[in-house]
């Protein structure tokens, strides 16, 4: 770790102003990950404007059923919120699937949207890695790929985003709320995290100045939805895959689907084209499996990862056949 | 003082007596090797090379000297002198304890990825690590073999020595198992592990001019000490190894490696105390962990079961610098009653860091692939597994006719087999099912060999009746200090709570290292003869038949009586050590011994996903006397835990392009999670071993043995998937 100033923000202002001046500025949060990657000599950071006590820890029904969650809500507290429990019940169920309770009581939402991956040439000073350093290239191709994406990536990184949380959010329409020194804007969740493409290093929309405030929910199209992470032990691991889906069935019909894939590709996946297969598509395992290889379709493996489209596939069915076949399931 | 003894005295071994040592550790009273402190102390990091082979050629520490609070950067430039480590010679094993051949900072040599090559020292931990961060070297490489699946076709034949056999045979196994009617022939891999034990090793080192103290999370007090003198040319009186408490070892601390001599190097160039706690990082990249290997079993087999070829052969790696081959064939010698067994250990030297012993190395992964194979050929047969094994139980030992020193594994696999509910098991795989989950019960043999070593011990009995044994064991969570005590308090019929053991410092009598599943049975050996010598002093006094010990003293006037076994004088250890690898060979030549067991375990596996979760587990154990049931069973059960990582999850990542181990955390290292582990049911015959002290047999190591073996089993009768390779992923599965 290197030394670095530290300065406790007492508002939004002030932290705002902070990180306006200061072009090598973080904000510290819960400081799960920050703090480790600062540990790892990767986040070097001058300066680190702790936000932790600003007052953004509400959760507000908004009018129209929606739901706004404050971006230092921490993570067991959203999980166990009763809005969020009975209306996105897959937001609740991702939450938990991470981490320990430990970090849960830490860990904040905005910070949640803006945890590191967890490729391991990344975090290995010694590799070659194109989000460290650009330019240098990635260690990553032709390595230890077990981990890495099969869907978005590029020649550039095959890493993937780590959260389970993201991956509800991503499904639900969630819209991000950021504000800087030079006002307030709102980035749907599906365009705040980028692809590597060519620039593996810029990872979200987010201005070096901006600070998320909130994230909104919509009105949930269905509160029949459920978070399948699919990992190598029972708890605290990484997942290989993930499904978030929300799926509401009339009459043997797909009348509304929301679905998302983690663990496959650099940002939270959004599987559209799954969706448009299913919506008006009768809810059998049949479309399940079509909506699956549909959306996969353009998969892609390293070796070490080719099993995650067979696993992707399948978790994908196996979710959706679970919401179908267990209604009250939660 | 009217101590007379009590009518009938009820035995303290066996019984769940609490842990001497659990208050001080639940409290945090116990002082760990880093919780130590002195006037002074500076604190100091590695810098790893990040090239497999070849030599620094340039190393520039002007921006690790910058960082505010460095006290110096030691390179091969700079460091003090180290003397080489000396060459293994069976008059001092203590030589075998050099984890690598590698003369730390004497050298620009670089011989594996993550080879230590600089030192900072600086007046904080966090100083020290910024610093190590800045230290620039640019390297000249050479050309370097690292990948274990490439270098394996190219091993060579293991040779036998006293201490371990590399291969054994017994009839033409190739032959009948070319004419076998019914015949199993199987590869299998495991891969590279790493110990993990919560503790990361850490040292404190401090010199008072030529002497040296130092603390440490070691399981061979004995051994450090020596190794250290030969390092920095100096007596080994005047090294002083403090270490009461060590968080756990599994083998990973029972030899020296890198941190523990740069610790002591450090202190001696920068004139402090210095203290190095390794971070994870730094404890994979510079202490060997378990070999990867490829095992081949071969079995032939009539129609009724009975096995007329076993063949078992392996190839295991060693670093080019260190390490030491691991018995991964030794329990197909001694297991099955085959008429016909060639085993065959054949091995790599790679540019990695050396091979370390972890919990039951050889035995852990070879029981996987013979117990595995054996499960096979009993589908191949239409046989239940068990009773496949107990058709081919030994009455002697198979490779060479010995007898068994005791052997009630038929036993140990009835008690089992009822407590767990094996004949509820319908053998057709994919025949039970728990809603999604298909289910799957699998069992395996658990062997462990049993073995003795020597060990000094001193033991005083006081006036006012209580007994002090000093022995300079090792205690890493077994529970040894109990258990000794338990032992003393028997022999001298005193109660446990008046007998205070004293360990963990290189000022008593010596003790072998906490290794081979033999420090409890070595150390009980030595201390029931200097009870039995106390005894016959008080005999001498006049003790009468309902005369407590104690009470003679009072009537002799004597504040306390001590007696040793063993001598800790330069010749005494020698002789002692001559006169026990004489007994052993003898001994290894009348007995077969072993620590054996039953493992039963149902697994759930998901059908859409491969996901496996362990539901259930009941293992049924042959070990001899227990001592503690208490601590014994919480030892056997926590091989299991290690044992179901091994099977599901653990893998050291290393890249095959350049040597280098890609997790070396704990977040990327998957070791088992409480979610992981169902409740362990453990049992035990409590059959004492007639050869050993007491009849006890160690149970270190035993339980982990079989237990991928029979999780793979399991897998395979929830899936009729064969999954031969280690850890089970769910990828496998798909």
């Amino acid at each position: 770790m290197r030394t670095f100033s530290y300065l406790r923000a007492p508002d939004v202002k002030t932290a705002l102003r902070a990180v306006a001046t200061e072009p090598n500025a973080k904000f510290l949060g819960g400081g799960t990950n920050l703090v480790d990657l600062m540990r790892e000599n990767i986040e070097r950071p001058d300066v680190v404007v702790d936000i932790s006590r600003l007052p953004l820890t509400g959760i507000e029904e908004l009018p129209g059923g929606g739901v706004r969650i404050g971006a230092l809500v921490r993570n067991s507290a959203l999980a166990a919120h009763p809005l969020v429990r009975t209306r996105y019940p897959v937001v609740s169920q991702a939450v938990l699937g991470g981490a320990s309770a430990q970090l849960r009581n830490m860990a904040t939402v905005g910070g949640n949207l803006l945890q590191r991956t967890r490729c391991l040439y990344f975090y290995d000073d010694a590799s070659a890695c194109n989000k460290r350093e650009p330019g240098r290239g990635c260690s990553a191709l032709g390595g230890l790929t077990r981990n890495h994406g099969v869907l978005g990536v590029s020649e550039h990184c095959i890493a993937t985003h780590p959260s389970d949380l993201c991956v509800a959010l991503t499904a639900l329409d969630a819209e991000i709320e950021v504000e800087s020194t030079r006002g307030t804007r709102r980035i749907p969740l599906t365009e705040f995290h980028r692809l590597p493409g060519s620039t593996p290093h810029v990872e979200t929309a987010l201005a070096p100045d901006e600070l998320v405030t909130a994230v909104e929910l919509p009105a949930p199209v269905t509160t029949h939805s459920r978070y399948r992470k699919v990992r190598d032990r029972a708890s605290y691991a990484f997942a290989l895959v993930s499904v978030a889906a929300a799926l509401e069935v009339r009459d043997g019909t797909v009348t509304a689907v929301r679905l998302a894939l983690g663990g496959v590709a650099p940002k939270p996946w959004r599987a559209t084209e799954a969706e448009r297969v299913l919506l008006g598509a009768p809810a059998t395992e049949e479309s399940f499996r079509l909506a699956a290889e549909a959306e996969l379709a353009a998969a892609t493996g390293h070796n070490g990862n080719d099993f995650k489209i067979e696993l992707a596939r399948r978790t994908i069915v196996a979710t959706l056949r679970d919401l179908l076949t267990d209604r009250s399931a939660v | 003082m009217t101590q007379t003894l009590p009518a009938t005295r009820e035995s303290a071994v066996g019984k769940p007596v609490d842990r001497v040592d659990g208050a001080v550790k639940t409290t945090g009273a116990a002082r760990f090797a880093a919780e130590y402190s002195y006037p002074g102390l500076a604190h100091a990091a590695l810098v790893h090379a990040t090239i497999s082979r070849g030599r620094v050629t340039t190393i520039d520490t002007a921006e690790a000297a910058a960082v505010p609070g460095v006290i110096t950067v030691l390179t091969h430039h700079n460091a003090p002198a180290l003397k080489p480590p000396r060459k293994v010679t069976p008059t001092d094993l203590s030589t075998m304890a050099s984890g690598t051949s590698v003369n730390y900072l004497n050298t620009d040599e670089v011989h594996w990825d993550g080879q230590p090559i600089a030192v900072v020292v600086a007046e904080s931990p966090l100083a020290a690590r910024e610093a190590a961060g800045l230290v620039r070297v640019t390297y000249e490489a050479s050309e370097s073999t690292v990948d274990f699946a490439a270098a394996e076709p190219n091993a060579t034949p293991q040779k036998n020595n006293l201490i371990m056999q590399g291969s054994a045979k017994k009839g033409d196994a190739e032959a009948a198992f070319a004419e076998a009617p019914v015949r199993i022939d199987s590869r299998f891999t495991t891969p590279p592990l790493h110990h993990n034990a919560i503790e990361p090793h850490a040292t404190l080192a401090l010199w008072d001019g030529d002497r040296l103290t130092v603390h440490d999370a070691t399981q061979s007090i004995d051994w450090l000490r020596s190794h250290l003198a030969t390092r920095f040319g100096i007596p080994a009186s005047d090294v002083r190894v403090i270490a009461p408490f060590v968080g756990g070892g599994f083998g990973g601390k029972g030899f020296i490696w890198a941190g523990t001599i740069l610790t002591a190097l450090a202190a001696r160039a920068t004139g402090r105390p210095v203290r190095m706690v390794l971070t994870r990082e730094s404890v994979y990249r510079v202490v060997g962990g378990r070999t990867p290997s490829t095992q081949r079993v071969a079995l032939g087999a009539r129609a009724d079961g009975t096995l007329t070829s076993l063949i078992h052969t392996s190839v295991s790696r060693l670093g080019r610098v260190g390490g030491s081959p691991e018995a991964v064939t030794s329990q197909s010698k001694h297991l099955y009653a085959a008429e016909n067994i060639l085993v065959q250990q054949n091995l790599v030297e790679l540019d990695l860091v050396s091979n370390a012993p972890m919990r039951a190395p050889g035995e852990a992964i070879g029981t996987f692939a013979l117990e595995a194979s054996i499960d096979e050929l009993a589908y191949e047969l239409g046989m239940d597994p068990i009773d496949l094994r107990m058709h081919n139980e030994p009455e002697r030992n198979p490779i060479d006719g010995k007898r068994f020193a005791r052997r009630y594994l038929r036993e140990a696999y009835r008690v089992g087999a009822e407590r767990f509910g094996w004949a509820n098991r319908t053998p057709e795989p994919r025949s039970m099912r728990d809603g999604r989950w298909l289910v799957g019960m699998g069992v395996a043999t658990a062997f462990h060999p049993s073995l003795l070593f020597v060990a000094n011990v001193a033991v005083r009995l006081s006036v006012d009746g209580t007994v002090l044994v000093r022995c300079g064991m090792q205690e890493m969570g077994m529970g040894g200090a109990t258990v000794q005590a338990q032992i003393a308090a028997d022999a001298l019929e005193v109660p446990v709570e008046s007998v205070r053991v004293e360990y963990g410092d290189s000022t008593l009598p010596m003790a072998p290292s906490a290794a081979g599943s033999m420090q409890t049975a070595s150390v009980a050996n030595s201390l029931l003869a200097a009870c039995e010598k106390l005894r016959r002093r008080l005999t001498k006094l006049g003790r009468s038949a309902d005369e407590s010990p104690a009470a003679v003293l009072a009537r002799e006037g004597l504040p306390s009586l001590e007696v040793s076994v063993g001598s800790d004088t330069r010749l005494g250890r020698v002789a002692g050590q001559l006169k026990f690898m004489s007994k052993f060979l003898v001994d290894q030549r009348r007995w077969m011994k072993a620590a054996l067991g039953a493992h039963f375990c149902e697994v759930r596996v998901d059908p859409d996903t491969g996901e496996v979760r362990v539901s259930r587990w009941t293992a049924s154990f042959d070990v001899g006397r227990v001592m503690n049931a208490k601590t014994a069973a919480s030892q056997l059960r926590g091989g299991i835990v290690m044992g179901i990582g091994m099977a599901l999850a653990e893998e050291t990542l290393i890249d095959p392009r350049n040597g280098r181990i890609m997790n070396p955390s704990l977040a990327e290292y998957h070791v088992p999670v409480h979610a992981d582990i169902p409740p362990i049911d453990i049992t035990y015959l409590d059959e004492p071993d007639p050869t050993m002290p007491l009849g006890l047999v160690g149970i270190g190591e035993v339980s982990i043995t079989g237990v991928a073996g029979a999780i793979a089993n399991a897998i395979h009768h929830a899936t009729g998937r064969r999954v031969r390779d280690l850890p089970i992923t769910l990828d496998k599965l798909l």
